[in-house]
């Protein structure tokens, strides 16, 4: 049942060849046998699961079942869910049990998915390997020598080994799209706005969204179906309406426009990665597309400008954790400032406090115009050359990640070499575009994702044009040894 | 821009995190590593152009001004570290 994709599995369901208890057992089944070996997952929840599983059933026997019934799925443990512990991957949260549902977790829920448990992550989101997460590494599927990537690495990883039909992930600075290319699945990062940020850990908050990580596009566009849409609770939520996705996945796409930015086919990219995106952009040409060289000059703006937005947020939101209402205390705190301080110590890695003191540091006094006012200038600049670029091409296509999945412990000594791995996928995020990607090559065994980015609110298109290669190839099927 | 160990534990002070001292010579590296990268945004002529707080340039949406959550004051302090009568505790403040 694991090598069906969700639309499968709704149709198996539909029509009974299997019940949801049947197949989330299954899926726990797998947990339980090959999980250990990848720690993808932080908390299994078989017992909901399966409770949910059987209020599946019954909806399906009755006729009621909506387009994710009875399918079992993975949420990355940033988002708050009502009576499961929700960790983001931080000893700050390890005993935290949110009083609520994140919207997300709520209209996934209303959609009749079933739950199987909550997946590991980087600390807060602040990684790009899945190595600063308290509950150790998530392993590669594909090698598991090597990273998942960052930060949803648990869920790309529990979703190419089979181990839930689809997960949810966040991305700030691209960890749906890098992770998703390094374990060969389809990530998609929404527009700013699409999807809720209610009931999500705040990291960034003028760039965190949510997004469905799966194995194809047509399972993404179900997902993100159910997922975006205007929610009251959230303050930066667009009332814009929601497309029907899957009915737009087959589009034509005789006449697109698609822009390559000389920018991001230069120096640093594996020569291997780029000659696989050329191959694919060939596949899109022959389907009727056309090419269009574009420019994004300020491109090489992204990661500097990314690491005082991203930080200043950081530590603006994770101020909260102050080991008073909720998360980490201390032992025996002398005084006020001694519980903030130990608490606060104890309860993040070094990777988070080194967001946390950069943070603070660009916004301390007589520092601000220097750092985060030039950065938001920088912004402006970077989202200025998409808006430029879109007014040429439909959609913007180059790698998602300079380099394949590299080996466990070989970034985690050297920060700003980490930092690079996203040089393809922060400037969507500072700009809030929408941008997927999916497997198209593998490189020594090892997948390599092809990133397109959209203009705003375009995520149909994108799930169209990535469908439409997936109609005609195959990488998205493969699957990593021993997960079969 | 260099950081050295001082200003480290002045960051750390105002970011509320006790920074061990055998930390801040490392702590001290990352960061005037990681403000190197950041450093490299000097090279761009910004002058006129306006900030970018949002990237769809939103306003801040308004409602009206009536309750709209019930008070779960209790669930809310059942995930504390220390309650009394429902109230936050923590070590005293004033002698």
């Amino acid at each position: 049942m694991h090598d069906q994709t969700m639309t499968e599995l709704a149709a198996g369901l539909r029509v009974g060849t299997f019940s949801s208890r049947e197949l989330t057992r299954h899926y726990l089944e797998r947990i339980a046998r090959l999980n250990p070996a990848l720690n993808a997952f932080i908390t299994v929840a078989a017992e909901t699961a399966l409770a949910a599983a059987a209020l599946a059933d019954q909806a399906i026997a009755a006729g009621t079942a909506g387009a994710l019934t009875g399918i079992p799925i993975a949420h990355k443990d940033i988002f708050c869910t009502a009576g499961l512990r929700t960790s983001c991957g931080s000893r700050m949260l390890d005993t935290f049990i949110a009083p609520y549902d994140a919207t997300v977790v709520e209209r996934l829920a209303a959609a009749g998915a079933v739950v199987l448990g909550k997946t590991n992550m980087d600390e807060f989101a602040m990684g790009s390997s899945n190595e600063t997460s308290w509950y150790g590494p998530v392993k590669n599927p594909w090698d598991e020598t090597r990273v998942p990537g960052g930060s949803s690495g648990g869920s790309a990883a529990a979703v190419a080994a089979r181990l839930c039909a689809a997960a949810t992930g966040t991305d700030t600075g691209g960890s749906i799209r890098q992770p998703a290319a390094l374990c060969g699945i389809t990530g998609i990062k929404p527009t700013y706005g699409r999807c809720s940020r209610w009931g999500m850990i705040a990291f960034a908050s003028s760039l965190d969204q949510a997004g469905p990580m799966a194995r194809t596009a047509a399972d993404a566009a179900l997902l993100l179906q159910a997922m975006a849409g205007f929610d009251p609770r959230d303050s930066t939520s667009m009332d814009t309406p929601v497309p029907d996705y899957v009915a737009g996945l087959n589009a034509d796409l005789t006449g697109l426009r698609i822009g390559l930015p000389k920018e991001y086919f230069g120096t640093g990219l594996d020569e291997r990665i780029e000659a696989s995106i050329q191959a694919a952009i060939r596949e899109y040409e022959r389907q009727g597309a056309t090419v269009v060289e574009i420019g994004l000059p300020n491109s090489p703006l992204s990661v500097p400008v990314y690491y005082v937005v991203a930080p200043a947020e950081c530590s603006s939101n994770l101020a909260r954790f102050d080991g008073v209402r909720y998360g980490h205390r201390c032992a025996d705190p002398k005084d006020l400032e001694d519980l903030y301080k130990r608490s606060r110590a104890e309860g993040f890695g070094a990777e988070v406090q080194r967001r946390i003191m950069i943070g603070t540091y660009v916004l301390s006094a007589g520092y601000y115009d220097a750092y985060y006012l030039k950065a938001q200038k920088g912004r402006h600049l970077i989202a200025d050359d998409f808006r430029r670029a879109f007014e040429q091409v439909d959609v913007i296509m180059g790698p998602t990640s300079p380099t394949t999945a590299f080996p466990i412990g070989a970034k985690m000594d050297d920060p700003v070499a980490m930092y690079l791995n996203d040089i393809y996928t922060i400037a969507a995020n500072l700009a809030g575009l929408p941008g997927i990607s999916i497997p198209v090559a593998a490189v020594d065994g090892l997948p390599v994702g092809l990133q397109i980015v959209g203009n705003y609110f375009d995520e149909g298109r994108l799930l169209n044009v990535a469908h439409r290669l997936q109609r005609e190839t195959d990488w998205h099927l493969g699957v990593p040894v021993g997960f079969e | 821009m260099a950081l050295d160990r001082s200003d480290v534990e002045k960051i750390a002070h105002l970011a509320r995190l006790a920074v061990s001292p055998a930390d801040c010579d490392r702590y001290a590296l990352d960061l005037t590593n990681i403000l190197d990268l950041v450093a490299q945004m000097d090279a761009v002529d910004t002058t006129g152009v306006e900030p970018m707080a949002h990237p769809l340039h939103m306003t801040q949406r308004l409602r009206p001004d009536h309750a709209t959550e019930p008070n779960q004051r209790d669930r809310f302090q059942a995930i504390a570290p220390q309650t009394e009568a429902g109230l936050y505790l923590v070590p005293k403040v004033i002698e």
